[in-house]
């Protein structure tokens, strides 16, 4: 039995300890948010929080989480409405929009790491969040705008 | 003349065998009836509790998942597994009928209530050097915790060395009983840190090489040694971190497992710090961190620090814009999201992998069961995890790992470094 929260709830999940953790987010808990993608760690579509850090969560088995917090797309903000929500929203950054979960969980806990980027820190912490689509100008910008609007809020 | 020989020979043999014999032979210590929990002072058990987390004595007296302190735990030695016994105040299968001469008889002399000799795999070489009133509160802290029934395993030692009274032999050629003794010439702090590292903490138990008979080697303590499946690193000059190990970045990882300049408790060493030293005061990591910044000569490094933090700073430089070497890409994607450290100070909790042990090690062990196998939240940073790459393939890893060697360090290259990774998969978790 693994206990840990996930977006602040508490759950207690019987599975097998090597089950990946987004098995059990999108299967167990329901929570769709959060994508499969390439299933070895490799594109980022998956990527949750766990501890408030960028994680694979198709890499991730079950039994490493317990005890942890862990957060989806669904709880970065109660209402959507975090600032990289918003950058992503007000520059329409997703095209087809099946990475974006990922990417967009990636760049807010790297924006706590790296609150105001150069090109070369989202180079080297955004470089293992592939889009298909190509849409990693906007991603960039909408980084960037996210990071500046952070910085006046605080 | 042939029959005297041999009535000769045997009768040598005999009285060899009866001298060992008696050599061997401890006393039973009379039987007890449990003492009830509440004769024992709360502030000794309080002490003792600090002492057992000290020890971290529940990480091998417990299984995985088992209730504490009730034994079972497989120490797998050279000599085959060895199994943890139970050591919860149960009369039957624990200790309960043991009164405290026999648990410090135990604890200084490794012989079991009954007279029985200890397997060295219970480190009372160390315990050795407790002070008596350390066993006393010991003894406290263990007699009230919860009694449980679990009768002990059997060990899978073979014959002949599963014969306990051999054990006589082995503590004669590199046992030494005797209490603790102060260095004079060294501070208190120093010589607490030594106290418990040597005794209680009992670190060369994993740091320390052992011999062919299993005895640590005492020229050569804290020389680093391989156990468990990882490498436990040497914690003396011979350290191979590019930074040292002062006694700021001691405290920091033994007190939260995460050092900036080194890395994070993990493997072996994680419920070392986490589940077992949690418990000492910070006066008492402290202490620890002298010894153990003396025993590195941390002092004498101090300038080896600014070099090691701009060359970490450089690699980090090098998985910017497009990658053409394949292991680059490698890394790119797959580590620099959570490696990457930028130009200013490592973020600790952004293991820097220049700086890091388990890349600077002369054995890639640690580092290859850290990528196949991740970090889980209650080891290494707390409530943090490092996933499990263990579906790269052998020969990726293995680029990896090389290239992290070489691009990270100026070690030596590893060598078969493929073959490592097979063998540490076939090994498991």
């Amino acid at each position: 039995m693994t206990q840990f929260t996930i977006n602040g709830r508490a759950v207690s999940i019987d599975a097998d300890e090597d089950t990946p953790l987004l098995w059990v987010i999108r299967d167990d808990i329901g929570l769709t948010g959060t994508k499969f993608g390439c299933g070895i760690g490799m594109c980022g579509a998956c990527t949750v929080h766990v501890g408030g850090r960028a994680t694979r969560s198709c890499i991730t088995p079950i039994s490493a989480v317990d005890g942890a917090e862990v957060t989806t797309i669904e709880g970065l903000d109660p209402d959507g409405q975090h600032p990289v929500q918003q950058a992503w929203l007000d520059l329409q950054t997703p095209q087809c929009g099946y990475c974006q979960s990922g990417q967009i969980m990636q760049a807010a806990a790297m924006l706590k790491d790296f609150p105001a980027p150069t090109d070369q820190d989202i180079d080297a912490t955004m470089s293992g969040n592939l889009c298909r689509c190509m849409t990693y100008v906007r991603i960039r910008a909408a980084i960037k705008q996210a990071a500046a609007a952070m910085g006046e809020k605080s | 003349m042939l029959k005297r020989l041999l009535v000769g020979t045997l009768a040598i043999v005999v009285v060899g065998l009866v001298g060992f014999g008696v050599f061997a032979w401890r006393p039973a210590i009379d039987k007890i009836a449990p003492p009830a929990p509440s004769s024992f002072a709360p502030e000794l058990v309080a002490r003792g509790a600090v002492l057992a987390g000290a020890g971290y004595c529940s990480t091998c007296h417990t299984t995985k998942g088992g209730q504490p302190f009730a034994g079972g735990y497989p120490m797998k030695t050279s000599f085959g597994a060895i199994y943890s016994t139970n050591i919860t105040p149960d009369p039957k299968t624990g200790i309960g009928t043991w009164s405290e001469a026999a648990f410090r008889r135990a604890m200084h002399e490794g012989v079991a209530r009954d007279g029985a000799h200890l397997f060295p795999a219970f480190p009372y070489d160390h315990f050795t050097k407790l002070s008596d009133a350390d066993v006393s509160a010991l003894y406290a802290y263990m007699m009230t915790r919860p009694a449980v029934d679990a009768p002990a395993k059997r060990n899978s030692v073979p014959f002949p060395l599963n014969i306990r009274a051999l054990q006589a032999g082995w503590k004669l050629l590199f046992f030494r009983p005797g209490r603790f003794e102060p260095d004079t010439s060294k501070s208190a702090e120093w010589n607490r840190g030594a106290y418990l590292a040597e005794g209680v903490s009992h670190c060369g138990a994993c740091h320390t090489p052992r011999n062919a008979l299993g005895a640590e080697k005492h020229d050569k303590a804290f020389a680093g040694a391989a156990i468990d499946n990882w490498i436990a690193p040497p914690l003396t000059a011979a350290n191979p971190s590019p930074a040292p190990w002062d006694q700021a970045e001691l405290v920091a990882y033994l007190r939260t497992g995460i050092s900036r300049y080194h890395g994070v408790a993990a493997g072996p060493m994680a419920p070392v710090v986490h589940d077992g030293l949690v418990t000492l005061p910070d006066t008492d990591i402290q202490a620890l961190a002298a010894y153990f910044a003396d025993r590195d000569g941390a002092a004498g490094r101090a300038s080896t620090l600014a070099p090691a933090l701009q060359r970490a700073a450089a690699a980090n430089r090098l998985n910017v814009g497009p990658q053409n070497d394949p292991a680059a890409r490698l890394y790119t994607a797959a580590c620099a999201s959570c490696h990457y450290n930028g130009a200013g100070q490592p973020n600790p909790l952004r293991p820097d992998l220049a700086l890091n042990s388990a890349v600077n090690l002369d054995d890639p062990t640690n580092l290859i069961r850290v990528v196949l196998y991740g970090i889980s939240a209650k080891d290494g940073a707390p409530g943090v995890v490092m996933p499990s790459f263990n579906r790269f393939s052998d020969a990726d890893v293995a680029k990896l790992a090389a290239y992290l060697r070489a691009t990270r360090t100026d070690k030596p290259a590893w060598p078969n470094l493929e073959k490592k990774v097979a063998a540490i998969r076939a090994q498991g978790k």
